[in-house]
């Protein structure tokens, strides 16, 4: 047992290493300073008290979109609709701050009830891919992707029409709510806000203990491993897959709703900035085990907010960030399968 | 709007439908042989990027087409190796292939963003040409746009009226049966699934190199191209020609998004551009419906005579996939 984990560590390490080289030879290829490049990076994410903050700001919707795709991994399914959770958790959680922002209700009470109603959101739009799953017979990555294109157009429509800054409509987004429901951040400058960081947190052990330790969890495990096989022993199927769609539209909406109220302060074209697909890069690296969810998602918000600094300072894309995100998993998948090869063939 | 522009638009449907066709029929093949290749996404931003380059630095188009196609070709390999060879799941590794290949696009491409390259010239069929409807129609195209009419029905032939498409199907519904009969399964699935790689590799430069000229990063309007070619493959139930039918109907509905525009000035651009995807939805939603076991026993309810007329509906639109489409095979 002990030695597995010391090979499986092993595994683990050569792939990161593995990762490195390849975007090294990446870096070569394209003529830059790969040494520059990493310090940059580095620099960029842990140089100063305020990159450190942003790291986190980033980190929250990251950690948020991964906790909800753990649930629906443990099911078995693959919620790549994720995108568009966060994109209508945003808008509805826009939408009730536009509603009530006149109404003379306590700030407070008003940034509340926008985060349910950005939990509302991204429920539902999980739930009409889960419908359309397990009602319809549409595999849920297309109905996901398409729903996350109609949640894009969706988004732009207001922007552009229905909710368009007076005047004229622009890519910078709605007009900025103010300063009363904006939700209160560390300091002045920062867009770090502690009661966020704390959703996140208590979202990722809430998830954690909720598959680890409860008996809906276990029968969560049992529909993912073997649907026929739950079915028979009695688990409701499609009801769990729903439900676990359903929770992972809470996190994804509850992710929207930060990026509206802490981060932008309004709706903008790009409002899910990506965070969902990254939350699928999470969950594949560390194998769909909770437990390593959030440093590997604090590692992987760090190296986006490294990057930001690469087109300034050295004239190169900041998608480097993703070819390292990439290479890595893309790494980890290889010695996962590298490793279960070796190990059968010793014991057969 | 006169009928001389209306032909020109939709002789621009069939040009703009010609990369999506490499890409459906690339993926058909690797489906068919039991592959998902989720990578398409990721598979033509590199292949449009790198042909882009590789015709760029040569001058030759030709060169730059068959960067595209090795690009495609190896990403396949990438994928056929992790799922065949090290058991991987299908859809994790294409994913994963899908945001790398499109990240490797922008960062390796950064340097050559907006630069003016060669690109295909309009050939015009010697007498075809000329006609009146049809030579502006079907006769007046880039050798790309040729090729892709001629694929599907090559494609369509292989699969349908050859031995070596026999097998192909074969070892995507039953692979077991197919190895019993001597077919050397794996290696058959690395060799289709490259092939469709290597054919939707070539999607990426019909972009840069003729429909969408250049390479402009991320607004160069490819990404969310190869999540569509994997729709219209379902869509198109793996068969040549409803695929291409779904190519072309999806080309379709993106220009009449474009001509309606201005009959419609509150909606904006963007959203008429993703008018395909609700659509997209609702297709693919009626092509699996018949598979749902509710819809069957709600069906069982209704008088005998309605009851046959929508089970015949829901059959003639009803897709079923090779039914060892993602599923290893190991000889045991």
């Amino acid at each position: 047992m002990a030695e597995a984990r010391v090979s499986h560590a092993l595994v683990q390490i050569g792939a990161v290493l593995l990762a490195l080289l390849l975007t090294t030879l990446v870096l070569l290829a394209s003529k830059a300073p790969p040494f520059a490049a990493y310090a940059n990076i580095v620099l960029g994410a842990v140089g100063s008290w305020e990159v450190i903050a942003n790291v986190l700001v980033s980190w929250v919707p990251l950690l948020l979109a991964t906790a909800g795709l753990l649930l629906t991994f443990t099911v078995g399914l693959w919620n790549i609709g994720i995108e568009g959770q966060i994109t209508l958790g945003a808008i509805f959680t826009t939408w009730a701050l536009r509603v009530l922002q006149a109404s003379g209700m306590n700030p407070a009470l008003i940034i509340a009830v926008s985060f349910l109603a950005g939990i509302m959101g991204g429920a539902l739009w999980a739930m009409l891919a889960g419908a359309l799953k397990t009602f319809g017979g549409v595999n849920e990555i297309f109905g996901g992707l398409g729903l996350n294109f109609v949640a894009t157009a969706l988004n732009l429509w207001l922007i552009f029409g229905p909710w368009k800054r007076p005047g004229v409509a622009s890519m910078s987004g709605t007009v900025p709510f103010d300063h009363s429901l904006w939700l209160p951040t560390l300091t002045a400058q920062s867009r770090l806000s502690p009661a966020a960081l704390l959703v996140a947190i208590l979202s990722i052990a809430l998830v954690y203990s909720l598959i680890q330790g409860t008996y809906f969890g276990l029968r969560l495990k049992a529909v993912g491993k073997n649907p026929h096989a739950a079915f028979l022993l009695g688990v409701p199927t499609w009801q769990y897959m729903m439900a676990s769609f359903a929770l992972c539209g809470v996190f994804a909406g509850l992710a929207g709703a930060v990026q509206v109220t802490s981060v932008y302060h309004r709706l903008i074209p790009s409002i899910s900035s990506g965070y969902g697909y990254l939350g699928l890069m999470v969950a594949m690296l560390v194998n769909f085990r909770a437990s390593l969810a959030a440093p590997v998602a604090l590692f992987f918000a760090a190296l986006n907010v490294g990057s930001i600094q690469l087109p300034i300072v050295l004239k190169l894309d900041s998608s480097l960030a993703g070819v390292l995100q990439g290479t890595l998993v893309l790494f980890v998948l290889f010695a996962q399968g590298a490793r279960q090869r070796l190990l059968k063939g010793r014991s057969g | 709007m006169n009928g001389e522009l209306i032909l020109v638009g939709l002789a621009g449907v069939l040009t703009a439908a010609a990369p999506l066709l490499f890409g459906v029929i690339g993926e058909t093949f690797s489906e068919r042989a039991g592959v998902i290749n989720l990578s398409m996404n990721g598979t033509i931003l590199l292949s449009a990027m790198g042909g882009f380059a590789v015709a760029l630095a040569t001058g030759s188009v030709v060169l730059g087409f068959l960067a595209g196609a090795a690009i495609g070709g190896l990403v396949a390999l990438i994928v056929a190796f992790a799922s065949i060879t090290l058991r991987q799941s299908q859809v994790a590794v294409g994913f994963v292939l899908t945001l790398l290949c499109r990240d490797l696009s922008y960062f390796l491409g950064n340097p050559i963003m907006g630069e003016t390259g060669p690109r295909l010239g309009t050939i015009s069929l010697p007498v075809l040409g000329s006609l009146p409807v049809a030579g502006t129609l079907l006769f007046r195209h880039d050798i790309m746009t040729f090729l892709s009419f001629l694929l599907t029905v090559v494609a369509w032939i292989f699969i349908f009226r050859t031995r070596p498409g026999l097998k192909l199907r074969g070892i995507g519904e039953r692979p077991a049966a197919a190895y019993v009969r001597g077919a050397n399964v794996n290696l058959l699935r690395y060799l289709y699934t490259v092939l469709g790689g290597a054919l939707a590799g070539l999607a990426g430069p019909i972009y840069s190199l003729s429909v969408k000229a250049g390479w402009k990063g991320t607004i160069s309007g490819l990404d969310g191209i190869g999540w569509i070619v994997l729709a219209i493959t379902i869509f198109g139930g793996w068969s040549p020609f409803r695929v291409a039918l779904g190519a072309y109907l999806f080309s379709l509905l993106q220009w009449l998004g474009l001509v309606l525009q201005p009959a419609l000035p509150g909606i904006p651009s963007q959203v008429l551009q993703v008018a395909p995807f609700p659509l997209m939805i609702l297709t693919l939603l009626l092509v699996n419906i018949g598979n749902a076991e509710w819809v069957e026993r709600s069906l069982a309810r209704l008088p005998a005579p309605v009851r046959r007329a929508v089970a015949r509906a829901l059959r003639a639109l009803n897709v079923t996939p090779p039914a060892a489409l993602g599923i290893p095979f190991q000889k045991e």
